[in-house]
């Protein structure tokens, strides 16, 4: 099986301990922060394991691209420590159990990963996707894992990720674009962290929508709006891919407006510190939402963009119960196309 | 017999009547498992009038008489074991009276769940009834007449508690009214503080008359409902979390879920816990409640709440709830049937566990759906299995599944709910004999002739 | 799909969720609204054909009737629950189709002569006039043009629906649109005969139809009726079709938005019917809308069951001609028009020529001539042009 790598020795000559120090749910000075970091790296028993809400934040915070949250994972795993109720997490793990029941479509250099989130397939539509849309494949067998850091269940993704390289790798693509920030990072941090090869090109679909945009800049309406962006924890293992909601945005005459928890100051969706923990986890995420909406009101916009489908359904309803509409980032490019929007779960059109 | 064939049609009208081999085929069965038995006539009366002289020609020439709403009780309630006259009522399907600030309303004997939900949603969006799961062509009557479980049965109790009148057609023939109908206007009590005599047509399976009016109570409906789902692998904790849920006095329904399939579900025992509330705050402060009663279980890790997401949540809100029926068809075989036996919560563990055993021996789909009814005071338990209606054998094995099921249920203290004809043998059998008299007797002075469901809870 | 519905159709739980509307409000099968016998509902038939399949009932001319006053207007298929819930109307048609085969001779005698006249004289109506006579002063199709307008045998014989092919036909010359009809040389297009059961004759007619547009080099076709239109635009294309299909109502609405057909005041009040082949079939519901709206002064009011819910006028497979469900205050047709009379209703607009003839009539047994008139869009847009 597969192991992480991570290097102790960029921890010995680290002197901010920016990982553990910048973490908002511990509030450590530098010297507890190292104290405890050496413990984790020793594997014995520190207080940081029971107090981590697996924000991922840590993994951005660490100038060395070292992986102390992946690492904090592995220990609470050693530990047979449980963050979700035993029946929550056997709920995620089975869920995800590959019984071969996924979908594969034309395959072509290029393809769509859709995860395992059938929501998506309602996204990806029009002129936007119109060359790869064919050229998709969902399913438990495609799914990333990276979702059981939430559930300090490294070993699940040590013992299915490779297998699901190997899926993907079979069905002949050269290149995959994601369109979840947790696959994203999987491949682009997580395999690489654990030492899984990764035989195809990964290109975030931030990445492909900004291309695609551009060619399609003469068709483009620009929508002059105001908007909040709600950045994802997945976001955290891949924080190069931050600027493109930038780029985007500019491409479509969109302000992400400037506010307390946006970028690396981001507020989690709390959707997994709600199912992990007991009622003061509820309260905490019940919390962490109410000020973030009251964040994204304060700053007067419209509409609260989502990249991650997990935040958008975690949050959806509540903004839009504040009275600022929920639209996911695919959504909110077909907008400025002139395009209908989709009716389902993550679509625009349910809050048009 | 062309004379009844024509003394019906002169009731009823032509087109109403039928002793065709289509409708005799169809009304012979229901979507359950039980023995087909033909009627000689189908009937489509359109009042309690037409109803009345159907009852008086069937004594006149000793033919069984079977009342049948929805048809949908799985277990052969309304199949006609003794053929006769199959009276199908959903012609009788007008919304006679809502009362509002009473809160309750009047319906004919064969109005459907279905028009009942819309009609309240539509004219009286601040009442509601208790909707069970049956699929809405289920009658409300054919709920009170096998003692049915709807949504608010965890806090008002079984659909028949909450009727609050009946207009019965006798077996004699007599058109008689129970309850404060009787004497009033209003239709407000179904006996108090009179002697109470619905008992002898509530949960009688049609046995002792024909029902074309029910009143019923209805509660009020808050502007908000939603559903938090507890979930534990440990089905021992559940009787003492059902006695805190209920302690609050706070949830609307309480459903306990338990199947192996899809795989997400394996190993789990999933608790829908309906809550309402007119505000945001109201809702608020009762989700609070019911998580700071679980606390200790999501503590020790036992039990968590699980995330319903948008796209699955539409599901668990629904009323009736479609993804009950969808089970017939999980295995593409269109059919399911359960044995739901009336039993104390704290017998859930053994249940739970019987089931499994049973789906394992059989080799059979299988899914445990258990409604709370009252405060705890005792739960529909249903031991659920899908079959293929292509596969006779798997057919076979369900029937001995839900026998054992049914068995080991009174063997633990419950009571066989719509029971089978062969289940109401073995209940009579473990009857107080005095008890059993006493139905004899009440039996016999109801119809004589024994016309009503002839077949269903006969005291020999 | 016929070898396919024996291996399905046991699948049906008789649970009855497809009688209704998606409210539950009303019962929304039409020919168990007719006869209520829970046989003529859609689970009635399904357990009947598995019951004759597996030899537990007979074929004889009751279960003839029960399974030919299906309409196929599909509200079955948008309401039921199960995964297979498309192809139930597929099933039905898909036994109709074995048993014209296994039982020869035995479908009801009204069925039968349908079939029967399009087979002789290429309309059920029993028309015997010319098919062209309705079009005088109608431009016939001449190469180049750009749009072929079906009327369909309806359009081509009904007295009600030849008015409304006239209109449309008036309206579409108004707006300088380039067309023309095929008037004598038009044949039936087979819709109505493969829900019947007639597989065989519906694709002779489809591929004379086919064969005589490409030879005539017609690109686009404009149809008068639902049916036809789902036909042309759906099942045509797996015979090798390759035009365009448009419902008239679509090129209406384009022309109105384009300002070629303009409107002056009109006040009424109006309820418009979905017709199923339109609506269920093929999920259009806004635009024929979006034409009377246009009209200024016209107020639309819904009528209960709308849309996806739309309660069928009885007319479909045929029974336009057939009127199998007739005869009573719960045929389908009656129970519509006082749906659209007691929902305010001073006229009923439709889009469809069966529904026009079967609503039509219905107006007159309800007693309603005086307070409700049945008018297709065509009619309405025309009365109300500023020329
Ligand atoms: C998917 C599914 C889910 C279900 N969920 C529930 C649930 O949540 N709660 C619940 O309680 N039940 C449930 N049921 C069981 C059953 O369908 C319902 O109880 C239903 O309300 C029965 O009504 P019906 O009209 O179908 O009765 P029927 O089956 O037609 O009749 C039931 C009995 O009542 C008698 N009867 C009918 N009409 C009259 C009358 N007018 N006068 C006198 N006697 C009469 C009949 O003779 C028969 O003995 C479910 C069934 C299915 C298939
Ligand atoms: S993980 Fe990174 S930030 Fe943390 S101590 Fe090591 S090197 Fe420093
Ligand atoms: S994952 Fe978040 S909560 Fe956990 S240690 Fe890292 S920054 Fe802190
Ligand atoms: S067709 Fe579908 S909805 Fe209708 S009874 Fe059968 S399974 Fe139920
Ligand atoms: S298609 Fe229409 S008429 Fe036919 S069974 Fe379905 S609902 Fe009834």
């Amino acid at each position: 099986m597969v192991e992480l790598r991570f290097d102790e020795a960029k921890c010995e000559q680290c002197e901010g301990v920016n990982c553990l120090v910048r973490c908002k749910h511990l509030n450590l000075d530098v010297d507890t922060a190292r104290e405890e970091m050496r413990k984790i790296i020793n594997g014995q028993h520190s207080f940081v394991l029971d107090r981590c809400v697996t924000c991922y934040a840590c993994e951005e915070y660490c100038p060395f691209g070292n992986h102390p949250f992946y690492l904090i994972v592995e220990r609470q795993e050693q530990e047979g420590m449980l963050l979700a109720p035993r029946a929550i997490t056997n709920q995620w793990i089975n869920l995800c159990e590959p019984v071969g029941r996924y979908s594969v479509g034309k395959i072509q250099e290029r393809a769509l990963s859709l995860c395992y989130i059938p929501a998506f397939t309602d996204l990806v539509g029009g002129k936007l996707f119109e060359d790869v849309a064919a050229s998709f494949f969902i399913g438990p067998e495609f799914f990333c894992n990276v979702v059981y850091l939430h559930f300090a269940r490294a070993s699940v993704i040590r013992e299915r990720l490779p297998k699901v390289v190997e899926n993907i790798a079979a069905l002949g693509m050269k290149e995959v674009i994601f369109l979840h920030d947790e696959c994203y990072g999987s491949f682009k941090s997580l395999a690489p962290a654990y030492g899984i090869p990764v035989p195809f090109k990964v290109t975030h679909y931030f990445e492909y929508l900004y291309d695609r945009l551009k060619q399609l800049s003469g068709q483009l309406k620009p929508l002059n709006m105001k908007v909040a962006y709600q950045r994802p924890c997945s976001s955290r293992l891949i924080p190069e891919t931050d600027h493109y909601v930038d780029d985007i945005f500019s491409l479509l005459g969109v302000e992400r407006v400037n506010r307390t928890y946006d970028r690396q100051n981001a507020l989690c969706c709390s959707a997994i510190v709600r199912l992990n923990m007991g009622p003061e986890g509820r309260d905490m995420a019940n919390d962490n939402q109410s000020k973030n909406i009251e964040d994204m009101l304060q700053a007067g916009v419209e509409h609260c963009v989502f990249n991650c489908p997990y935040c958008y359904m975690a949050l959806s309803e509540k903004v839009a119960a504040k009275g600022v509409k929920p639209i996911h980032m695919i959504e909110l490019c077909r907008l400025a196309l002139g395009e209908e929007p989709a009716k389902g779960v993550m679509g625009y059109g349910r809050y048009q | 017999m062309a004379d009844i064939s024509s003394a019906l049609t002169e009731i009823v009208g032509k087109g109403y009547v039928s002793q065709q081999a289509q409708e005799r085929y169809f009304y012979s069965q229901d979507p359950g498992l039980m023995q087909p038995h033909e009627p000689d006539y189908v009937v489509l009366p359109a009042s309690a009038d037409e109803v009345q002289r159907v009852v008086k020609l069937a004594n006149e020439q000793k033919i069984p008489v079977v009342p049948r709403g929805g048809g949908l009780s799985l277990t052969g309630l309304a199949i006609p074991q003794r053929g006769g006259i199959l009276v199908d009522m959903r012609r009788m399907d007008r919304i006679l009276e809502v009362n509002e600030r009473a809160r309750y309303a009047v319906v004919e004997g064969g109005t459907s769940e279905g028009r009942i939900i819309a009609y309240l949603e539509r004219h009286h969006p601040t009442l509601r009834h208790s909707i069970p799961d049956a699929p809405p062509q289920a009658t409300l009557v054919g709920n009170a007449a096998i003692h049915g479980q709807g949504r608010l049965a965890q806090q008002y109790g079984f659909t028949s508690d909450m009727v609050t009148g009946l207009e019965v057609v006798l077996p004699t023939g007599e058109l008689c009214k129970i309850g404060s109908c009787s004497m009033s206007p209003y239709w407000f009590s179904k006996g108090p503080p009179l002697p109470d005599m619905s008992g002898l047509f509530l949960g009688w399976i049609g046995t002792s008359g024909i029902i074309t009016k029910i009143g019923f109570k209805l509660y009020p409906r808050k502007k908000l409902r939603d559903v938090e789902t507890f979930v534990t692998d440990l089905p021992d904790l559940i009787p003492d979390i059902v006695f805190k849920l209920t302690h609050l006095e706070m949830v609307e329904d309480i459903n306990i879920w338990f199947q192996p399939l899809p795989l997400m579900f394996k190993g789990n025992h999933h608790m829908d816990i309906y809550l309402t509330g007119d505000t945001d705050e109201e809702l608020e402060f009762k989700r609070r409640m019911v998580w700071n009663a679980l606390s200790e279980y999501i503590e020790a890790k036992d039990g968590g709440f699980m995330w319903l997401m948008p796209d699955v949540k539409p599901t668990f809100m629904e009323m009736p709830q479609k993804s009950i029926a969808r089970f017939a068809d999980v295995r593409k075989g269109g059919g399911f049937q359960y044995a739901g036996p009336i039993i104390l919560v704290e017998k859930y563990p053994d249940c739970a566990r019987k089931t499994e055993e049973l789906g394992s021996k059989y080799k059979l789909g299988y899914s445990v759906m258990a409604r709370m009814i009252g405060r705890g005071h005792c739960m529909m338990f249903g031991f659920a299995f899908t079959f293929n209606r292509a596969n006779s054998d798997e057919m076979d094995r369900v029937r001995k599944a839900l026998d054992e099921a049914i068995e080991f249920s009174l063997e633990h203290g419950g009571l066989p709910w719509k029971p089978t004809v062969d289940e109401q043998r073995a209940a009579m059998d473990m009857m107080d004999p005095n008890t059993l008299k006493l139905f004899g007797k009440l039996r016999k002075a109801l119809d004589p002739n024994g016309i009503m469901n002839p077949g269903n809870w006969e005291v020999s | 799909m016929a070898e396919d519905y024996t291996k399905q159709i046991h699948r049906c739980f008789n649970c009855g969720y497809c009688k209704f509307d998606s409210t539950y409000s009303e019962f929304n099968c039409p020919s168990y609204v007719r006869f209520r016998f829970d046989t003529y509902s859609t689970s009635g038939r399904l357990w009947l054909i598995n019951a004759w399949l597996r030899g537990e009932v007979q074929w004889d001319e009751h279960l003839g009737e029960i399974l030919y006053t299906c309409v196929t207007c599909r509200n079955c298929a948008e309401q039921c629950i199960m995964r297979f819930s498309n192809d139930l109307v597929d099933w039905i048609i898909a036994a109709r189709r074995d048993m014209m085969e296994k039982e020869q001779g035995k479908i009801p005698q009204r069925v039968g002569s349908f079939l029967e006249e399009i087979y002789r004289i290429g309309n059920p109506l029993k028309a015997r006039m010319p098919r062209g006579e309705w079009a005088d002063g109608v431009p016939g199709y001449s190469k180049g043009a750009e749009y072929l307008l079906y009327v369909g045998c309806l359009g081509s014989f009904d007295g009600k629906a030849r008015e409304m092919a006239k209109s449309i036909a008036t309206l579409l010359g108004l707006a300088g649109v380039s067309f023309g009809v095929l008037g004598d040389d038009e044949g039936c297009c087979g819709n109505e005969v493969r829900t019947l059961g007639e597989q065989t004759l519906f694709e002779l007619l489809a591929n004379n139809n086919i064969q005589q547009f490409r030879e005539l080099g017609v690109r686009k076709v404009i149809a008068i009726s639902p049916h036809s239109y789902h036909a042309m635009k759906n099942l045509y294309p797996a015979l090798g079709a390759d035009f365009e299909v448009l419902h008239y109502t679509q090129l209406l609405e384009q022309l109105v938005r384009d300002g070629q057909l303009k409107t002056r005041d009109t006040q009424a009040k109006v309820a418009y019917h979905d017709p199923c082949y339109l609506g269920r079939y093929n999920g259009i519901y806004d635009t024929p809308r979006q034409v009377l709206r246009g009209v200024p002064g016209l107020e639309l009011v819904e009528m209960p069951r709308e849309r996806q819910d739309a309660f069928c006028c009885g007319g479909g497979s045929g029974n336009f001609a057939m009127d199998l469900l007739e005869g009573s205050r719960d045929s389908p047709n009656r129970v519509r028009v006082r749906e659209a009379y007691e929902s305010g209703a001073a006229v009923l607009a439709v889009a469809c020529p069966s529904c026009l003839t079967m609503l039509t009539s219905a107006v007159e047994s309800e007693g309603l001539d005086d307070k409700l008139v049945v008018s297709d869009i065509g009619q309405i847009l025309k009365q109300a042009l500023v020329t």
